[in-house]
């Protein structure tokens, strides 16, 4: 038994490990249902991007003689209440939905999880301090505190954007909190101190990779549930204000006029669906492609 | 030559509801280069807490510790670090103790970059390699992530991890109570090749006896967070003094059907390490508890190197 010392191998292989960035792009995309969804998102965000060369129309061009025209060769989607182009208007409105949604869901969960790992990881006081105050901003209903924002900071696209990403991070920060609290007592921490790993390092390359998958399906579902909520702030004027061609301002738009013209609610229902289903699609690839366990 | 290790008085006490959680009381041992400590006891007498705080894993709460003649017990920064490098661990369980993100290159480059050992790629793919050549994991493992290696190649990593740094004293907290015993046998000989190879010292931290036997230069045999009995390997398992090692001892499975050991049962629970009494933790299931055991004790070298602490050690034994 004591040949265990000596080398096992006596034939020399190269264990080549290939460009790390292709091939975390190809886990991430490895299965259908993840290509499905960065190929939808692709479509989208290209819309997004070129909207002005794609739209057959402008975003606030009115044809008053042609309002509430149904799905025609003219119009694919239709003309809404003052006879502009749905079709244009939801090209342009993919910008400023996408950039909402994403940015939103971002900024939320990148404090929810700092503030849930600093909590997590360092306890007694900096924990208590950090997560009372998450308690005490999440017991203000989320919608209410987005509208008290909104109406201090004023409306806008930006002044949106911040109204409802503060209000997101306390979910995370307990999530992420709950993560380290199960993960701080393995030994793999204390042997990344024992050999001189700073707290810092130990935090972000042990603790957080291993406490992040729950934080990315989290934050793939926020998406779609804030593209849906700017839309109510829209619909109480405080958030993305009309005409801005945002999608969730033309779905509580549609909603005037949903028994006499469906079809206004319906084009920005799907595509809201559509973007999130891609979106959580790739957030699935995204996290499996993320623990070593799930590769092949 | 300053021994390698030198610890003095060790305590290590835990605030818990309730008082102080006693886990290390008063603890004292020195460790030779490239010798091997064994510390043995039953689960939550405080080895591993004793071993952690030995090697500032945890803060002591009182007592030093002298690392080369230098004392380690309260030195923080650039100094703690140094210290560090000189003293590493392996760990009782493979699973937890490997980071399930980071493949086995990325365990082991992590202490040579940390401690800027190498800086070139090439140096640190050449040093990835002697390790897990020095451990005996096969180089196409070294793209494996922790979830595929079984639990001895696992502990392999650990040691090699542990290795990384040429530290001179690793502790070892359980190494292979977690294994299949096939393994087991594996994993010490390893340990023990490489002792003589690299000169390393050991502190083995175990509940098993039979293989602290096979591995150390001495023993330690501790009760509720306090050594009971010191001595060599030899002398301990041929003149058992202390009660407690006795009955400890006796549980060793014995493989002679002619001449089978006689079982020494204690009776009663482990008593509570939090606030304890003065005296003799051992004396609430010592079967030779006199009123004299309430008095404080303390090792005693009653035979040549041979430390006891037991105040009728000389009357039980004859001595």
């Amino acid at each position: 038994m004591n040949n265990t010392v000596s080398s096992t191998s006596t034939v020399k292989k190269k264990y080549k490990k290939k460009s790390q960035g292709w091939q975390t792009f190809k886990r991430v995309f490895k299965t259908p249902s993840a290509k499905l969804g960065g190929v939808l998102l692709a479509i989208i965000i290209f819309i997004a991007i070129f909207a002005p060369l794609l739209a057959p129309y402008g975003p606030y061009q009115m044809d008053l003689l042609n309002t509430f025209a149904s799905p025609s060769l003219q119009h694919w989607f239709g003309t809404d209440a003052m006879g502009r182009d749905i079709l244009s208007r939801m090209m342009y409105g993919a910008k400023y939905s996408l950039s909402l949604g994403l940015l939103t869901a971002f900024i939320g969960t990148v404090l929810g999880l700092v503030l849930g790992s600093l909590a997590g990881y360092f306890g007694g006081i900096t924990e208590t301090i950090i997560m009372r105050f998450c308690d005490i901003w999440g017991a203000i209903p989320g919608m209410l505190l987005n509208i008290v924002i909104s109406a201090s900071l004023g409306s806008g696209f930006f002044n949106t954007i911040l109204a409802m990403s503060v209000g997101t991070f306390p979910g995370g920060a307990r999530m992420t909190r709950g993560q380290i609290l199960a993960e701080r007592s393995k030994e793999y921490l204390e042997a990344a101190e024992s050999i001189n790993a700073s707290k810092a390092s130990i935090m972000f390359k042990h603790l957080l990779p291993n406490v992040i998958s729950p934080t990315i399906v989290q934050t793939t579902m926020a998406i779609g549930g804030n593209i849906t909520a700017a839309a109510g702030l829209s619909y109480l004027g405080l958030g993305v204000q009309p005409p801005t061609p945002e999608w969730g301002a033309m779905l509580s738009d549609g909603t005037t006029y949903i028994n006499s013209h469906p079809y206004m609610l319906l084009w920005p229902g799907i595509v809201i669906g559509v973007t999130v289903l891609a979106i959580n699609l790739v957030g699935d690839g995204v996290r499996d492609a993320l623990d070593p366990k799930l590769r092949s | 030559m300053a021994p390698l290790i030198e610890v003095k008085h060790l305590k290590k006490y835990f605030d818990v509801p309730g008082g102080k959680n006693h886990a290390v009381d008063d603890v004292t041992f020195t460790i030779e280069h490239g010798q091997t400590l064994g510390v043995v006891g039953e689960s939550g007498c405080g080895k591993s807490t004793l071993g952690r705080t030995a090697i500032r894993l945890q803060e002591p709460t009182d007592g030093q510790v002298f690392l080369n003649g230098q004392d380690i017990s309260h030195v923080s920064g650039r100094a703690l670090r140094k210290a560090r490098e000189k003293m590493q661990i392996v760990f009782q369980d493979p699973y937890s103790s490997l980071n399930p993100r980071m493949s086995i290159t990325s365990t082991l480059v992590e202490p040579l970059k940390r401690n800027g050992r190498f800086h070139s790629k090439k140096e640190l793919n050449d040093e990835v390699e002697r390790l897990m050549d020095l451990v005996g994991i096969d180089e196409r493992f070294r793209h494996a992530y922790p979830h595929e290696l079984d639990g001895g190649r696992r502990q392999r990593v650990g040691i090699a991890r542990a290795l990384a740094l040429n530290p001179e004293f690793i502790m070892c907290d359980e190494p292979v109570s977690a294994l299949d015993v096939s393994i087991q046998a594996q994993v010490l000989n390893l340990l023990m090749d490489l002792q003589e190879q690299l000169g390393i010292a050991y502190m083995f931290v175990t509940h098993d006896l039979s293989v602290v036997k096979h591995i150390s230069d001495h023993i330690m045999v501790m009760y509720l967070g306090q050594a009971v009995e010191k001595s060599e390997t030899k002398e301990l398992f041929r003149n058992t003094l202390h009660p407690y090692t006795k009955v400890l001892l006796s549980a060793i499975p014995s493989t002679d059907i002619d001449h089978p050991m006689e079982r020494l049962r204690l009776k009663g629970e482990i008593t509570s390490a939090i606030n304890p009494e003065p005296g003799c933790r051992f004396k609430a299931r010592c079967p030779y508890a006199t009123e004299k055991c309430g008095q404080p004790q303390q090792l005693e070298e009653v035979l040549p190197n041979h430390f006891v602490s037991c105040c009728r050690v000389r009357e039980l034994n004859n001595l």
